[in-house]
């Protein structure tokens, strides 16, 4: 016998290898496909990377901070694209997440069977509508009815305020985040509602025989274990808002310029390079891609960093 | 060595045939990880009977029988040490594929398990076929003999094309049985394999592997101590002692350890006192 | 004490209510957008949406016929080459990758991908596809959605694997089978409803994709359905139409929307409904 006889307390080592050859090579083409996903968020980066070696070398991490953009004189700077990103994304943010949760709350904690699987399906389903048939929406119904109704009587009664100030465009930062915050709030509702679904109903039901009220046993038991589910949420919406494009690109007036009122024109970097890039030529194209690899680098960040939470929040 | 121990076998043929199907445990541990499951086990299993592996629950009994064909490992880094002889070749040699083990050993598990996708006529004929077995007539031929051993023949012969999943459930049971004799193997493992079934359905099991040990080598975990008095001729008991990996305590004649156990706690267990 | 509770009764009304409130608010822009493509749209469909092209800048009447063909093209394209793919990867995550480093990383990194940008996607394939062929093509639209395809498919698989019975696995090795018989011949035909409730979510995601196209696919106002030449979809079509002037143009757009819609809505009740039935 090859082997000695071993009998000791602690266990051999685990043999992992098969040796049957179909086995093997099974092994080996799943393990490469498996790379290949791994390899394309790789080849991701550097493809970027590459493309945009002439706007890096010659703006400089002072890209960020410049304000310019003129293609004529081939100045160019990030910082409205990434103003106009913040603005857009942060006004989605504040606008649907209390409307996300909320609802996840209801389908998950008050909703009857059916209304839970109707309107379940009905927010999943506002996930599916493809983001150019939301700018199409937009174009033709939403900015009218700012420019006309909303902008205008916002205007009058809070116009005091930087930022609710100037014309009504109708086309800027306010109808952007309005047609982001509708396709983040599938995202956030889903996400919120898994959370919220882990949470194990011995608890609430602890509560309740205490004599707690059903909002009571929401707020202490199933929000606040729910948590890190929904900073997960939230990370995961934002990640959603920061990168959407045909939407904006399609209400948000393409312009590349600050303003502190929320009803002036702006860009995102995703609108900017929807708009511009097939124009674009030269060291422009290069900007561009380089607006591209931050988003892309950003991106990677924000959905690390969820996925991390939401695997910690339901394990 | 065997050949010293028996004097009445005369030819290397002889001697060959009545090996077949013999295994033998030496020093068999197993893990789970770091926890260790069965703890230095050796019994020889003898050709053509029935023997049954029985133990309080967690005494290791079905670690023993899954480590007979190699698929202790298939669970997530289970591992094992010591050999078992399958006649004189370790199984767990190197340069042994589990894949060969397997097809000499056939294994039903404790809740019958018809491949869901598959008909009844293509359940029994998995085996073969996936080994490479194409003729139409042999593939007939072995899927009516495996059902006829299995007894199931005469329910299912109008109805080969339905699923194997609409059986009953004592039918899905002796279904698998059937797929794991079609492949022809020379030992039969079943893991509690009529433990989720009704009375009249186990009666029918318990029958099947009277008959069975005609032609294959059985070994049966059962927690059902009356079925390993009634089915089998030898009987090995397990015990787990404070935590350890179970044990062999005491093997031997099924008559023998059910009505004079030599050790005191395989009393205690027989008799309901464990 | 009394006025405690009823406190915390008004309270609780209150904050249910509210609960209540936003869902109503969260399904109102679903039934707002469906109802206003359905009106819009529905004057617009005709049998030469669907044979005929576009007729000449603001003249009415033609239609979208290619960028009908094109989309069904360029789903075709990306289905290809992520199916196989995503299925393989996913077969990995699922039993391969078990246990082992590389395993959860390659799911991080598939997760990681589903959020990039789409638009980010259409840059990467244009630098590598459309620069060094020259040209915009069919394939690298393909191509790109295809990127964006792969891991909702590769996840999808691994659910589904994992959702069959440690028992079929363990029924098929015990026969005898290699893992890679048992896995081919016996686990994946056991998942076959989930991953093909993956594969129509992953056709659902894409199709109704605009900004990978910009720049890979590009657009093209005549039939085509060689894949080395720009190739219309009907989402590019949307935008292009709906950003220009002419009303004829935006009425073809919204008839292009209610398809699209239409298709995707129904491809993710498919899904949903074969994910139920299973």
């Amino acid at each position: 016998m090859a082997r000695e006889l071993r009998t000791g307390m602690l266990p051999p080592r685990v043999r992992r290898a098969s040796i049957n050859w179909g086995d093997r090579a099974f092994h080996g083409i799943t393990t490469g496909f498996a790379l290949l996903i791994a390899a394309l968020v790789a080849l991701l980066v550097l493809e970027l990377a590459t493309e945009s070696v002439p706007a890096l070398s010659r703006f400089g991490p002072g890209f960020l901070a410049s304000t310019s953009w003129n293609p004529v004189t081939g100045e160019f700077g990030a910082l409205p694209f990434i103003y106009g990103t913040l603005a857009t994304s942060a006004l989605a943010l504040a606008l649907a997440w209390p409307i996300g949760v909320g609802a996840a709350a209801f389908l998950t904690e008050l909703a009857p069977r059916f209304v839970r699987s109707i309107l379940g399906t009905m927010v999943e389903m506002l996930a599916a509508v493809p983001s150019v048939v939301y700018g199409l929406w937009g174009v033709f119904v939403l900015v009218p009815l700012l420019r006309e109704r909303v902008e205008p009587w916002l205007i009058e009664r809070l116009g005091v305020l930087p930022v609710f100030s100037g014309p009504p465009f109708g086309l800027g930062v306010f109808a952007a985040g309005l047609l982001l915050a509708v396709m983040i709030l599938p995202t956030l509702a889903s996400v919120s509602r898994e959370a919220m679904s882990a949470v194990p109903r011995g608890q609430r039901e602890a509560l309740l025989a205490l004599g707690a009220t059903r909002w009571e046993v929401i707020r202490a038991v199933v929000l606040a274990q729910a948590r890190s589910g929904l900073v997960a949420a939230t990370v995961l919406a934002l990640g959603r808002a920061l990168g959407e494009t045909m939407a904006t690109v399609m209400v948000i007036g393409n312009s590349p310029s600050i303003n502190v009122s929320i009803f002036a024109p702006a860009s995102t970097m995703a609108s900017v390079i929807a708009n511009d890039f097939n124009e674009a030529t030269g060291l422009q194209k290069a900007v561009l891609l380089e607006l591209g690899l931050i988003l892309l680098v950003v991106s990677l960040a924000v959905n690390t960093a969820a996925r991390l939470m939401a695997a910690r929040s339901t394990r | 060595m065997q050949m010293t121990r028996d004097l009445r076998i005369v030819s290397v043929q002889e001697w060959r045939e009545a090996a077949e199907g013999t295994v033998s445990v030496r020093g068999l541990s197993a893990w789970y990880g770091r926890h260790r499951a069965l703890t230095d086990v050796s019994l020889e299993v003898r050709p053509r009977s029935v023997t049954a592996l029985i133990g309080p629950s967690g005494c290791g009994k079905s670690t023993l029988l899954r480590c007979l064909n190699r698929m202790h490992e298939v669970v997530l880094g289970a591992t094992v040490s010591g050999q078992v002889l399958l006649e004189d070749e370790d199984v767990y040699g190197s340069g042994v594929d589990p894949v060969s083990v397997r097809r000499r050993v056939g294994m039903v598990f404790q809740q019958p398990n018809p491949f869901p996708t598959m008909s009844i006529y293509d359940n029994v004929a998995a085996g073969l076929r996936l080994a490479g077995t194409r003729n139409r007539g042999v593939l007939d031929g072995k899927v009516e003999q495996a059902l006829r051993q299995a007894a199931l023949w005469d329910e299912v012969k109008d109805k080969l094309r339905k699923p194997g999943t609409a059986l009953s459930g004592g039918q899905q049971q002796r279904l698998c049985i059937a797929r794991a004799l079609a492949v022809d193997p020379e030992v039969l493992l079943m893991d509690e394999p009529a433990s989720a079934l009704d009375p009249v359905a186990t009666a029918r099991i318990e029958e099947l592997m009277v008959e069975l040990k005609r032609d294959y080598t059985v070994v049966v975990v059962t927690h059902n101590m009356q079925q390993a008095a009634r089915v089998s001729d030898y009987t090995a008991f397990l015990l787990s002692e404070d935590g350890g990996g179970g044990a062999l305590v005491e093997y031997g004649e099924t008559r023998q350890v059910f009505e004079e156990p030599r050790d005191e706690r395989t009393r205690d267990y027989v008799t309901g006192r464990l | 004490m009394i006025s405690t509770y009823r406190r915390r009764k008004l309270a609780n009304m209150l904050m249910l209510s509210l609960l209540g409130a936003a869902a109503l608010v969260a399904v109102v822009p679903l039934i707002a957008v469906a109802a206003y493509v359905v009106l819009e749209g529905a004057g617009a469909i005709n049998l030469d949406f669907f044979t005929q092209l576009p007729s000449p800048a603001g003249e009415a009447g033609g239609g979208m016929g290619n960028a009908v063909v094109g989309t069904l093209e360029l789903v075709a394209i990306a289905s290809a080459l992520a199916t196989p793919t995503g299925v393989m990867a996913g077969i990995y995550l699922a039993q391969q990758g078990r246990g082992t480093r590389l395993g959860p990383l390659v799911r991080l990194l598939s997760d990681v991908l589903n959020g990039v940008p789409t638009i980010v996607v259409g840059l990467f394939v244009y630098g590598l596809l459309v620069l060094t062929t020259g040209s915009f093509s069919a394939l690298a639209g393909g191509v790109a959605l295809g990127v964006i395809m792969l891991p909702v498919i590769a996840r999808t698989t691994e659910e589904a694997v994992l959702q069959v019975p440690s028992s079929v696995r363990e029924a098929a090795l015990a026969l005898g089978l290699p893992e890679w018989r048992a896995t081919l011949r016996v686990v994946l035909p056991t998942a076959r409803s989930g991953i093909l409730t993956g594969v129509i979510l992953g056709v659902a995601r894409i199709s109704g994709e605009t900004a990978p196209l910009l720049f890979t696919a590009f657009g093209n106002s005549f039939w085509s359905l060689d894949p080395t030449k720009p190739i219309a979809s009907l989402p590019v079509q949307i935008y292009n139409f709906a950003t220009g002037p002419y009303e004829s143009w935006h009425r073809q757009a919204w008839g292009a929307a209610l398809v699209l819609m239409t298709m995707v809505l129904a491809l993710n009740l498919a899904a949903r409904w074969l994910s139920r039935s299973r």
